[in-house]
């Protein structure tokens, strides 16, 4: 590939039937609505423009895009007329040159002239037009009034603006309104004077934007550019892959120079992000050069010792030879795996093989156990699948959108813009949720309702708005009757329709008055196409499952499924989550979600990998770690995850990690869970290597190498080479082959190849025989499992419960610009927005303990204690407090609870009794811990070889 | 008790027709506040009840008012209508200006007042359209767009809610039409708009009044408040501008009402079709509402029948600068700008001989005594390179300089260009430069940049006075087909006329031998 701009065609593409009109003599038949420099560019005419970019609506304020219209007086500007039938156009003729050099005299009038050393020669569309409409003179002379004296603006650590290259198109402040929906840039002033401002005339980095490169991507010139750009200089090519941080599975060029990522724009064909992204994946890549990253494998006697550099053959040799002593010493299921959300599906496949084929026993976990293990479980029982819905598109024809548990806006940030966008077009909006998240009240938009419950009454409040849906006979019982199972309905129905479930009897548990719970409900049942998203906020909790139900039940009574504009959709928290599932990492199921013990499933794996397999499931994470400490499991194989600062109760996971013999660790960076290692094996970054990424949407989405792995292997080939090892004899050359192997295995996956990903740039499971192009909506005339299942939810409180040592109810969450654990965002400039976790804390829970804003405080509850700074906000309710957990510092899973849900062992994040004290420094167990860390990362450099 | 009628008008009130008025009441008369007659020189004026009928003096002040009420004073003028500057007017829209007590419901209704709703009540939507396209009249703000095909497009756009708003921003130096008929006859805008709201299907309507008109904001207040049960339905509401004259255009007006900056609109869409909130809306000039009771009492064919070519009924001329009569002069198109200025407005109030005449506000054309038999019509006008506009008329005498005038016009664009599109923010400014260097008659030299061995495309040498006045030229020609807006796009009228009328005060030919030496 080499590198060429992505085809601008000025304006967004418009949907009406055909018109046709002559442009340049050339007839063509274009949708109605579609504006005349649309048009023409589909006959590859490019009208000279500047205020146009596709991505936004025309704006018409350049008026280089001038056109003759036969029959019509003066020169419309193109890009804000639309075409009409039997149109005569003419684009280029004496008067419009002269006119467009004009104008184009006047920009160069108050521009800099020094295009050679500007960091966007040759990459610049101010450029590009001098030279297309010819302007060789500028005869206003260069003295006059200008705006070359204004000052740079560099306190965003990513991009750069520069007033004196700005041509005040405004493509800036309509791409953070329309694309981003932040609506941070204004134009302050008026006719000369106009300036682009941040807020109230802020620096970037203090005003109100989120950083997410939107108006960078839209700026012509180098007014807004990349501070990479500014570095490295222009790209020379580039390839199209996936980001690897969120389930929203952004699409990117990554531009490149030579061997050197210059920056990643997303790209405009990606089907999840249509051009959008936020700050993690536009701008933090740069982990993968940090010095931090471990490049050579490493291996030591005990986790006291410092770390030995070994060459690749002999860590990997030790690896087999240690997984196969102790099988011999403790028996066949010592040993197990845990795979990766961040990998590929191709690495979470061949770890999941390692384990079933090589282990011989089915003991793989993963982490997504920690998130949407209830989703799936859920889904399953009520639908038939174990994914959502809907694609992200299908929100843009929602006319409520319910939102539980989730924080779009800084969770799932692209996907939120679109919903922004929708809620600006008009759809209502209602959010449950304990905390005032942003999308209650931001630029233009107003949630209907805010329902702020009490953490841990999601069942509860889900079972009283059925009971208004069914009580108020809001049930939509055509929908019911023709797709849902009724004798289950009925017993469902019946159960929410006791008063014990109604809104009044349930509101001092969930805090929130009945009115609103009963007009929320209301709304969601009548107001159109309804659609629901969800997060960790639903399924974090020992009801997680439930909850999803719960949520299923509203969804079918109502006869929200099955369409555009409506579904149950779990927002996804890491990139492959989804697929993570799907390939098979979880104990008792292969890829495909068929249970270990379906012979007809296990005998197609056996014949395949020339094995017999385990019926039996195996050891789930939480259980891996007992069996640790009651010592029957001595060895794991964890690639790409931290499960020491990612999973609940930090002790427990650390104690059962320090009774193990051989720990082995892939990742890219000495993580937490390495200081309890025996090997460490360096992990390869997403630009590193080939393979797909499944995301929110079921997407599969194509990972593509951009430059070679720095550590020597990408991480599929490393487990390759454990496993061969261990005498498995694979012999993959490339992922496809990867790829190829889970398709003939798989039968959600039976069509999906790399050649067809190439052509059509992604593909949403099932791809099979009956949909070969995929399923981008799932359940349109019948539900996967045939009939709907409404399961009856009882409210089961959590016994974490509130007391008079534990007063305060935990929830926890993530921010936009960090990243779960923080491994990679902690290393790149991501920090300048977020240095460190905060406790959020009502004035009134704070004034109570005598806490100010900053001031330090201790956090603990029945498990542990930890410190970390208070943030007095009301943005939480009195008696709730919030944190985030991306700074290994906190650790703030060391006070979180073993909990789980009762279906799924997905931990309770979401809710632990704390109480919080004043405090003045780190707790004894953060001193302790750092201590163990410092001394565990030391590393011996290796003897120089011969 | 004697009668005795004064105006209440912003202009009358600044002439004193307050103290008048209060120097009346002190004599004990019932003193009738009214709007203006609409001539400034015979202002403070009062019309004492007489007979029944109304006797005017003017200019009067307190001290007269004995000399008045017994009928010796010297300012005698007798009846209004026959004064030679009302006598000659054919007054449709302002009929009851001046006359009637603004507020007063019965007067109103005494004097014509709901005749124009009533009819309008008793057809269809598509029979007023019909009737106001019949009338041919245009639209009074500016453009000149056929009122009816405005408001047909509006009727045939589907919606669940659609829009009537008054364009009452009235920005143009020298014109004081909309304030003088909001002042002195508010119900008859309400009236205009209520016929707008029945014939297009809209039941709420914004007037968007300027800031600086607290009297007309206060009188349409208290009339809307009036009138309510008369125009239900239907219901309105005052907007105060935001102070620029940018707001005066319709979409940035509109944005204006929502709330926001005030900038320009692309068009397409038509605010007919996509306008306030992105429903359909009807905007229109005071005056083209204002006309619209007539048309309906009287029947179109009564205000088609006075004009002159495609320019239908009547128009308010605003008659303003150094002129002897100035004031608010209604009469049938047609009627030549000779006419106007020397005899209605009587030549100049400095007695000097008249050098230009600017019709259509700040940015119409600049018209020399040798073009006075131009005769009032939007064809013709513009096809002498000016404009109507909304009607004002601005007289200069021969001390006016007109290279200062169209670098005034130049200033007013670049203060007033809301900066949205290039030819209007940049060119403005450029034009403001370029005017001061031909003034000045000092060509630019080459520039220290353009002067360097490295800039090779760019004319090395000094310009010509000649190639900075091309380059004028040029820069007209741009803003004025390149702008989003007419606020760029007529800019170039002053400048250009200025420029092709009275090319002596730039400097021409002539001038260059001097610059040369
Ligand atoms: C810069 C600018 C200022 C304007 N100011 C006014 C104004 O003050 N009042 C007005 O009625 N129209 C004004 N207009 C014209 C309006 O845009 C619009 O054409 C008019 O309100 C339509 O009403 P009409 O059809 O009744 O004339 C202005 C136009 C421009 C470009
Ligand atoms: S980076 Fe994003 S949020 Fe910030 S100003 Fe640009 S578009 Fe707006
Ligand atoms: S910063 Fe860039 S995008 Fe924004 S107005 Fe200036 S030139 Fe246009
Ligand atoms: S982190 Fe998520 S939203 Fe951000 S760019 Fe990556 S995939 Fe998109
Ligand atoms: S011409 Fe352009 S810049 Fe000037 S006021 Fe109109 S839209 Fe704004
Ligand atoms: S591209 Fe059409 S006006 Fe700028």
């Amino acid at each position: 590939m080499t590198f060429t701009r992505e085809k601008d065609f000025g304006t967004p593409e418009a949907m009406g039937e055909a018109v046709s009109l002559t442009i340049d003599g050339q007839e063509i038949a274009v949708p109605a609505g579609t504006s005349i420099m649309r048009a023409a560019a589909m006959v590859e005419t490019d009208i000279p423009k500047l205020c146009a970019t596709d991505s936004l609506e025309s704006f018409g304020s350049c008026r280089l895009c001038l056109v003759e219209i036969e029959g019509r007086a003066g020169y419309p500007a193109s890009c804000t007329t639309p075409v009409a039938p039997g149109m005569v156009v003419h684009t280029e003729s004496e008067r419009l040159r002269k006119l467009r050099r004009g104008v184009m005299e006047l920009y160069i009038s108050d521009h800099p002239l020094d295009c050679l050393t500007c960091s966007a020669n040759g990459d610049c569309e101010l450029q590009d037009q001098a030279g297309a409409v010819g302007l060789r003179d500028v005869r206003f002379g260069y003295e006059g009034e200008n705006h070359l004296e204004g000052c740079k603006d560099e306190s965003n650590p990513y991009f750069t603006f520069d007033p004196a290259k700005c041509i005040v198109c405004s493509r800036c402040v309509r791409a953070c309104d329309e694309t981003q929906g932040t609506l941070a840039l204004t134009v302050d002033g008026r006719g000369f004077a106009s300036k682009i401002a941040a807020s109230q005339d802020e620096s970037f980095l203090s005003s109100e934007c989120v950083s997410c490169g939107a108006c960078v991507q839209a700026c012509p010139t180098s007014a807004l550019i990349e501070n990479t750009v500014i570095e490295k200089g222009t790209p020379d090519r580039s390839v199209v892959t996936t980001c690897a941080y969120c389930g929203v599975g952004c699409a990117f060029r990554a531009e490149m120079r030579g061997e050197e990522l210059v920056r990643m724009v997303p790209w405009k064909d990606g089907k999840a992000n249509h051009g959008h992204s936020c700050v993690k994946g536009r701008f933090a890549w740069g982990y993968a050069q940090h010095r931090d990253r471990v490049l050579n494998p490493m291996v030591r006697g005990a986790v006291d010792e410092p770390w030995r550099e070994v060459s690749w053959e002999e860590a990997i040799a030790h690896v087999a030879s240690e997984y196969r002593r102790i099988q011999k010493d403790y028996g066949t299921r010592a040993i197990g795996g845990i795979t990766s959300s961040r990998c590929t599906n191709e690495e979470t496949f061949l770890v999941q093989k390692l384990v079933r084929q090589g282990f011989g026993n089915n003991n793989v976990d993963t982490c997504a156990r920690v998130c949407h293990s209830p989703t799936g479980y859920g889904l399953k029982t009520t639908f038939g699948t174990s994914a959502g819905t809907q694609d992200f598109d299908s929100v843009q024809y929602a006319d409520v959108i319910l939102v539980i548990g989730a924080n779009p806006t800084d969770g799932h940030p692209v996907f939120a813009s679109l919903m922004k966008r929708r809620l600006r077009q008009g759809a209502k909006l209602i959010v449950v949720d304990p905390r005032r998240i942003d999308l209650v009240r931001s630029p233009h938009i107003e949630a209907s309702h805010h329902l702020p419950l009490r953490p841990g009454t999601n069942v509860a409040m889900l079972t009283a708005m059925a009971h208004v849906i069914v009580t108020e006979g809001l049930v939509d019982e055509a929908y019911v009757r023709e797709r849902c199972d009724t004798e289950a309905y009925a017993e469902w129905a019946e159960f929410v329709s006791d008063p014990a479930h109604s809104p009044e009897a349930i509101e001092e548990l969930t805090g929130v008055p009945a009115a609103d719970v009963r007009a929320a409900a209301r709304l969601y049942a009548t107001g159109g196409n309804a659609a629901i998203y969800y997060g960790l906020g639903v399924t974090e909790h020992s009801q997680g499952s439930s909850t999803v139900m719960a949520i299923a039940n509203l969804a079918m009574a109502t006869g929200n499924v099955g369409k555009e504009g409506t579904g149950v959709n779990p927002l996804r928290g890491q990139n492959n989550v989804q697929g993570a599932c799907d390939m098979g990492s979880f104990p008792h199921e292969f890829s495909g979600y068929r249970h270990v013990s379906d012979n007809a499933a296990r005998a197609q794996f056996e014949q395949d990998w020339g094995v017999a397999l385990d019926p039996e499931p195996g050891l789930r994470i939480p259980n891996m770690l007992d069996a640790a400490t009651d010592g029957t499991f001595k060895g794991i194989f964890i690639q790409g995850e931290d499960i020491l600062q990612s999973d609940p109760n930090t002790k427990h996971v650390a104690a059962g990690l320090a009774a193990m013999e051989c720990v082995v660790v892939q990742d890219l960076f000495l993580n937490e869970t390495a200081n309890y290692a025996h090997v460490f094996l360096p992990g390869s970054t997403f630009l590193e290597k080939d393979g797909t990424f499944t995301n929110a949407e079921r997407r599969i989405q194509r990972v593509r190498k951009v430059m070679e792995p720095r550590n020597g292997y990408g991480d599929w080939e490393v487990v390759q080479l454990v496993a061969n090892a261990m005498g498995l004899g694979w012999t993959y050359t490339h992922p496809s082959q990867i790829m190829d192997e889970i398709a003939r295995l798989t039968p959600t996956f039976a069509g999906v190849n790399y050649q067809m990903l190439d052509e059509r740039g992604s593909l949403q499971w099932p791809v099979n025989a009956a949909a070969p192009g995929g399923t981008p909506m799932m359940h349109i005339d019948h539900f996967v499992r045939g009939k709907g299942n409404f399961v009856v939810t009882d409210y089961v409180p959590t016994d974490e419960r509130t007391g008079p040592r534990f007063p305060l109810l935990l929830t926890t969450g993530r921010i936009l610009s960090q990243y779960n654990v923080g491994a990679q965002t902690r290393r790149t400039a991501n920090v300048n927005w977020h240095e460190e976790d905060r406790l959020e804390i009502h004035p009134h829970d704070a004034e109570n303990r005598g806490i100010r804003d900053g001031n330090w405080v201790s956090l603990r509850s029945r498990a542990g204690e930890t410190t970390l700074r208070a943030l007095i906000t009301d943005r939480v309710a009195p008696g709730v407090v919030y944190t985030t957990f991306h700074h290994p510092d906190t650790q703030a899973n060391v006070i979180t609870t073993d909990f789980s849900d009762w279906a799924t062992n997905c931990p309770e994040y979401k809710v632990t009794a704390v109480q919080v004290t004043p405090s003045n420094g780190p707790s004894d167990w953060q001193q302790s811990y750092r201590a163990q860390a410092e001394q565990s990362r030391r590393i011996e450099p290796a003897e120089p070889a011969e | 008790m004697t009668r005795v009628f004064v105006s209440k008008d912003m202009a009358s009130v600044a002439l004193g027709a307050d103290g008048l008025a209060r120097a009346f009441a002190d004599a004990g008369c019932e003193v009738v506040r009214t709007g203006s007659r609409g001539l400034f020189s015979i202002e403070p004026l009062v019309e004492v009840e007489t007979d029944g009928a109304r006797i005017a003096y003017g200019p009067v002040g307190p001290g007269d008012v004995a000399a008045v009420l017994d009928g010796s004073h010297p300012a005698r003028i007798g009846a209004i209508e026959a004064h030679p500057f009302f006598a000659s007017q054919q007054r449709f829209t302002f009929a009851r200006c001046g006359v009637t007590d603004p507020l007063n419901l019965a007067d109103y209704a005494a004097n014509g007042g709901w005749k124009g709703l009533e009819a309008a009540f008793s057809l269809s939507p598509q029979e007023v359209v019909d009737a106001v396209k019949a009338s041919g009249l245009r639209g009074r703000g500016g453009a000149g767009f056929p009122t009816g095909i405005k408001w047909q497009t509006v009727l045939d756009t589907d919606a669940d809610e659609k829009f009537i708003v008054c364009n009452a921003d009235e920005g143009d130096s020298g014109t004081f039409a909309d304030r003088m008929l909001m002042e002195g006859d508010p119900y008859c805008l309400i009236e205009g708009m209520a016929i707008a709201g029945h014939a297009v299907g809209a039941t709420h309507g914004y007037i968007y009044i300027r800031s600086e008109y607290p009297f007309a904001i206060e009188a349409m207040r208290e009339a809307i408040a009036r009138s309510a049960g008369k125009v239900a339905p239907f219901t309105l509401e005052v907007r105060v501008g935001a102070g620029a004259y940018v707001c005066g255009e319709e979409t940035a007006l509109l944005d204006s009402i929502e709330g926001r900056r005030g900038q320009v609109r692309a068009k397409p869409p038509l605010p007919a079709i996509e306008g306030l909130w992105g429903k359909p809306t009807v905007i229109n000039n005071v005056l083209s509402l204002a006309a619209v009771p007539f048309i309906l009492a009287e029947g179109a064919q009564a205000y088609a029948d006075v004009g002159f070519g495609r320019s239908r009924g009547t128009m308010p001329i605003q008659i303003a600068g150094n002129v002897k009569n100035g004031g608010l002069y209604e009469v049938g198109f047609g009627v030549t700008l000779g006419e106007l200025v020397d005899e209605i407005g009587g030549g100049t109030a400095s007695g000097r001989p008249v050098r230009a005449v600017q019709v259509g506000g700040p940015l119409g054309a600049y018209f020399p005594p040798s073009m006075f038999h131009l005769p009032f019509d939007y064809e013709a006008f513009a096809q002498a390179g000016g404009l109507i506009g909304h009607a004002g008329i601005t007289v200069f005498d021969d001390s006016v300089d007109m290279a200062h005038m169209a670098r005034f016009a130049m200033e007013f664009c670049a203060v007033e260009s809301c900066g949205k599109c290039t030819p209007c923010r940049i060119g403005s400014t450029r034009g403001v430069e370029l005017i001061d260097r031909i003034v000045a008659k000092a060509p630019r030299e080459s520039g220290a940049l353009e002067a360097m061995p490295q800039i090779r495309n760019t004319k090395g040498a000094a310009r010509t006075h000649d190639e900075e006045i091309d380059l004028l030229r040029d820069l007209c020609d741009t803003m004025k087909y390149g702008s989003l807006c007419a606020l760029g796009g007529f800019t170039p009228y002053p400048v250009l006329s200025a420029l092709d009328h009275f090319r002596e005060d730039f400097g021409g030919a002539s001038a260059l031998p001097e610059a040369a030496e």
